[in-house]
């Protein structure tokens, strides 16, 4: 018994010196997420029109806020509109541009444009990869009459971008996992 | 406790003082095994220092006993002491057998005897050595999948999770060689980190009656234990290399033990397993290639009274997750849900890319122990251990090759337990633990941590006491006590932080505000009673009927605790509440067992209830920029798990056998009335061997499993919106797959090779038939099917 006294003495005295060494621990540094895309801006220009600007801001990512989904305004009908998309990590400060890292690996990516039933338009991709394949960073849109509907812009990663269809923005067999994909109320006025 | 053991005595005692004394008491001690004589075994009266030895021919007898009940401790140093009640009534004939070790070392486990019975009131399954060379090329959940009640729950075919009577993860405690491992088992896609080729004996107790291991099993423990070393002078081992087809695979394992006359031995063994991509019957399974490397030595000295030992094992696993498998939000979900076959199927490769596991852990252990004659055994044990978590996604940029996930779990355990022997009909088992850990997350992943910062103290004690009350009735009561704090830094999103109300809450615990996310210090307590009582009844004709209750109490784990944001790997965002409280769950089972010469069989009924239940499930689909995610939100209900496991054999005749297992376990959260996710289907194995020892100890199976269709399942299923058809399109994540019928092949031979050496040939065939099927608890059954037909040829060489 003298002994068991012993251990159990010299247990709960060696727990006691790990518990009080602990206290100077370091706070442990946050992490800044490098990869994360938290806005997409798409502006549309056509001559001698005002831009159009189409955004989505995710500032906290997968956290509980949605993201704000803004639309500057309507788009002219029957005209042709050039389209760019830039890409920011607003997480950081200053924000970084995640576009650099798409056209960097503009083989491994590439955008669809979806246009819902409503909305009078159509796509075209206007910017190719090194295999002459889209990326859709850049894009054509051209406007129909008058009309209202949504429009979805979805950011694939390692899409099959050789499979049928998929060079000409058809994403049903592209496969690939989505880095994007975000909706915008548009009406042609 | 010395003074009760006494007093205990006593009183079973009192009734030898009486009168008419000059009766002899004589007879034999035997072996139990193989009847053999022995001798110098020393009987003792108790009570009354009265004591004799046996003579060479086995023979004893003790003079002047009154006419009365005596209790005579018969004890011998190969061999467990064991207490018998001997009624006297004149001169008295009376034989005892004792279960003799001669040639095995008294094995230095927590215990301090090799493979003994862990808790008295409930019955142990357990698979032996042989039984697990079987499943050499396999992991420690395929094996523990051979025993009733146990299923598990896959990613693939390489991280295989023990599930016991429907509970998994940290529920379910693994003791590894005496040391309860520590390698993140709250992930359901984080397998036990042990090596199965390093296992000797494995042991299943159901439940969390063996609180001398743990209180917090509420599932129960599975117990690893190396194998005996023989107290000669020698020099042993094996080797075997298995030829997978399924994977198209090598597994190599190697083990030499020497050991002297004195005491001294040591162990080296190291095992190496290579496979590429593993296939269905219709279509390859793209990266599922897997790379084991273990290797671990033992060293030690043994003697009667004494002894001490150390042991380290490291442990390295890398593997692949199916490619196909990773996808982002819901609707990917749907395109990997809906397919037919997977997303992604290359060409047939060795190579393991992202997503992949790479995990290494170490382990490493001092044991003392002592034994302090007539007062029982002390042990001491201090035990380290390291697990290194490297997960890899698909990522871009310079983050391409960079972890996203590497966690540094480190723990230090030192322990002290006491066994007494005082008694012959009272046994006490007691002791204490502490536990020091620490988690570290490396930031360098550009990844937010899915497990924060934290370090945490255990501190435990226990006491067990069991009884023989009479010749066919043992009674077992036990308690134990654990204090948990820990102490955790944690960032989270300020988003998040407002949304659960911590900020009126808990504004005490902020240590600062950085950009978007908020650090915070909390400091969590936890105060855990766990108890056992039971009692085991032996009826007429080798029936035994086992009774057991037992009350566990489990902290919640840091996933449960600190989950916050999207978890890659699900695809799903998981939420934890830091406000949690320990779960409690009350386990009642009753055995009814019968082992003879004609039939064996054991039925298990058993009822597992738990209050504060840890469940996580879905409660919204969360849209962000990167599409739809469905939110999973840990709470705490009350559930109830009800099941039976039913074992039985029956031999035709000395050569053929049939083996038949059921298993069944419905599971119910009772707070909502709805049945809980995951819960093994209802299992029938049956099983014919052929086994001829004139012949070669040739030995042929063949098992058929079929495994029924889990028909109660909560629906989680939800409906998201796909653009490009313009429709909502149901994610179906909750079906259960069909029933499914597996037949096995099993067959080994013997060669006797030299004097010494014996050469084992084994080919093993599962999935006979190759048939297509999905199992419920593989995480990737939405995406792919199970394995098709594997072939392993085994050679192995006894030296």
């Amino acid at each position: 018994m003298k002994t068991v006294k012993f251990l159990s003495t010299t247990i709960f005295a060696t727990a006691l010196i790990f518990s009080c060494s602990s206290d100077d621990d370091s706070t442990p540094e946050p992490v800044l997420e490098e990869e994360v895309i938290t806005t997409m801006t798409i502006t549309l220009t056509a001559d001698g029109q005002g831009d159009v600007i189409l955004q989505t801001q995710d500032l906290d990512g997968d956290g509980p806020d949605l993201p704000v989904v803004t639309v500057s305004g309507n788009l002219s009908p029957s005209t042709m509109y050039s389209g760019s998309i830039v890409l920011l990590n607003e997480t950081e400060d200053p924000a970084e541009n995640m576009t650099l890292e798409i056209a960097e690996e503009a083989l491994e990516h590439q955008f669809f444009y979806t246009v819902g039933s409503g909305l009078n338009a159509t796509t075209g991709y206007s910017d190719a990869d090194d295999e002459g394949n889209p990326v859709g960073l850049y894009f054509d849109l051209v406007s129909g009459q008058e009309s209202s509907g949504t429009i979805t812009f979805t950011l694939r990663h390692e899409p099959n971008k050789n499979a049928a269809g998929v060079s000409d923005g058809d994403i049903s067999n592209a496969d690939g996992e989505t880095d994007i994909e975000a909706t915008f109320d548009v009406s042609i006025q | 406790m010395r003074e009760y053991a006494l007093l205990i005595l006593f009183f079973s005692s009192i009734s030898t003082m009486s009168q008419n004394c000059d009766n002899t008491l004589s007879g034999r001690v035997t072996d139990i095994h193989n009847g053999e004589l022995l001798v110098g075994v020393t009987l003792t009266i108790a009570n009354t220092e009265q004591s004799v030895q046996t003579d060479f021919d086995g023979f004893f007898s003790f003079s002047k006993l009154c006419n009365d009940t005596y209790y005579i401790q018969v004890s011998h140093p190969y061999c467990l002491t064991k207490g018998y009640k001997v009624r006297v009534l004149g001169n008295t004939n009376k034989s005892f057998k004792l279960e003799h070790h001669i040639e095995e070392l008294n094995q230095i486990t927590i215990d301090g005897k090799a493979f003994k019975n862990k808790s008295k009131t409930v019955l142990e399954s357990s698979i032996n050595k042989d039984e697990l060379e079987r499943f050499s090329t396999g992991s420690l959940g395929n094996a523990l999948n051979s025993l009733s009640g146990v299923s598990s729950l896959n990613t693939g075919n390489s991280v295989v999770k023990p599930i016991i009577n429907g509970l998994h993860s940290s529920r379910v405690v693994i003791m590894n060689n005496g040391v309860r491992m520590e390698d993140q088992r709250w992930g359901v896609e984080h397998a036990p980190n042990i090596d199965i080729n390093s296992a000797g004996n494995l042991t299943l107790i159901k439940g969390a009656a063996a609180l001398q291991y743990s209180g917090d099993a509420t599932g129960g423990i599975i117990i690893v234990e190396a194998p005996k070393i023989a107290v000669k002078d020698t020099v042993f081992g094996k080797t075997s290399i298995s030829g997978i087809s399924n994977g198209r695979g090598i597994s190599i394992n190697s083990r030499i033990t020497k050991s002297n006359l004195n005491g001294w031995y040591t162990t080296i063994q190291g095992s190496l397993k290579r496979t590429g991509d593993t296939e269905t019957p219709n279509y390859l399974l793209s990266n599922t290639g897997v790379f084991e490397k273990n290797t671990s030595i033992k060293f030690g000295f043994n003697r009667f009274d004494y002894g001490i030992e150390a042991y380290y094992s490291i442990f390295k696993n890398q593997l692949g997750i199916l490619r196909a498998s990773h996808l982002h939000g819901a609707q990917d979900q749907v395109r990997g849900i809906s397919s037919p076959v997977p997303l992604i199927i290359n060409d047939f490769s060795y190579n393991i890319d992202a997503p992949r596991q790479d995990v290494t852990h170490h382990l490493g252990r001092i044991l003392g122990y002592k034994e302090l004659g007539r007062r029982g055994k002390l042990s001491f044990q201090y035990d380290f251990q390291k697990n290194n978590r490297l997960e890899y996604d698909i990522r871009r940029g310079d983050d391409r090759d960079k972890a996203s996930t590497d966690l540094e779990l480190i723990t230090h355990t030192i322990q002290s337990n006491f066994e007494s022997n005082r008694s012959n009909t009272l046994h006490i088992k007691t002791g204490i633990i502490g536990r020091y850990q620490k988690n570290y997350p490396n930031p360098g992943t550009g990844i937010r941590r899915i497990i924060p910062d934290y370090t945490k103290y255990d501190l435990g004690a226990y006491a067990m006491f069991d009884t023989n009350i009479n010749e066919s009735l043992i009674m077992e009561i036990g308690g134990r006590f654990d204090y948990t704090h820990m102490n955790v830094y944690k960032f989270y999103r300020k988003s998040f932080w407002e949304s659960r109300n911590y900020d009126t809450l808990l504004p005490e615990i902020v240590v600062e505000e950085v950009g978007t996310q908020i650090l915070t210090q909390p400091k969590l307590n936890f105060y855990n009673s766990s108890a056992t009582l039971g009692a085991t009844y032996s009826l007429k004709e080798n029936y035994n009927l086992f009774f057991n209750y037992s009350l566990a109490s489990r902290a919640p784990n840091p996933s449960e605790l600190f989950s916050e944001g999207l978890h890659h790997s699900s695809a799903r965002v998981e939420l934890g509440d830091l406000q949690f409280n320990s779960e409690v769950g009350h386990k009642f089972a009753i055995t009814l067992q019968n082992s003879n010469e004609n039939y064996s069989f054991a039925i298990q009924p058993y009822i597992n209830t738990i209050n504060n239940f840890i469940v996580i499930e879905p409660v919204d689909v969360q849209e962000t920029i990167r599409g739809n995610f469905q939110v999973w939100e840990y709470r705490q209900t009350n559930a109830q798990l009800i099941g039976v496991d039913v074992d039985a054999s029956y031999p035709i005749n000395k050569k053929l056998k049939l083996n038949h297992q059921f298993s069944l376990v419905k599971g119910y959260d009772r707070s909502r009335n709805e049945p809980l996710i995951n819960m093994p289907p209802a299992n029938f194995k049956n099983e014919i061997v052929y086994k001829n020892s004139e012949y070669n100890n040739l030995r042929i199976s063949l098992q058929s499993a079929y495994v029924f269709r889990q028909n109660e399942f909560p629906n989680n299923n939800f409906d998201v919106y796909i653009p490009q058809t313009e429709s909502y399109e149901l994610v179906d994540f909750s079906t259960p797959p069909d029933s499914y019928h597996l037949l096995n092949f099993n067959s080994s031979i013997d060669f006797k090779t030299s004097k010494k050496t014996t050469l084992t040939a084994g080919l093993e065939i599962s999935n006979l038939l190759n048939t297509s099927y999905r199992n419920y608890l593989s995480r990737l059954r939405l995406y792919a099917d199970d394995l098709g037909r594997n072939y392993l040829l085994t050679l192995k060489l006894n030296y």
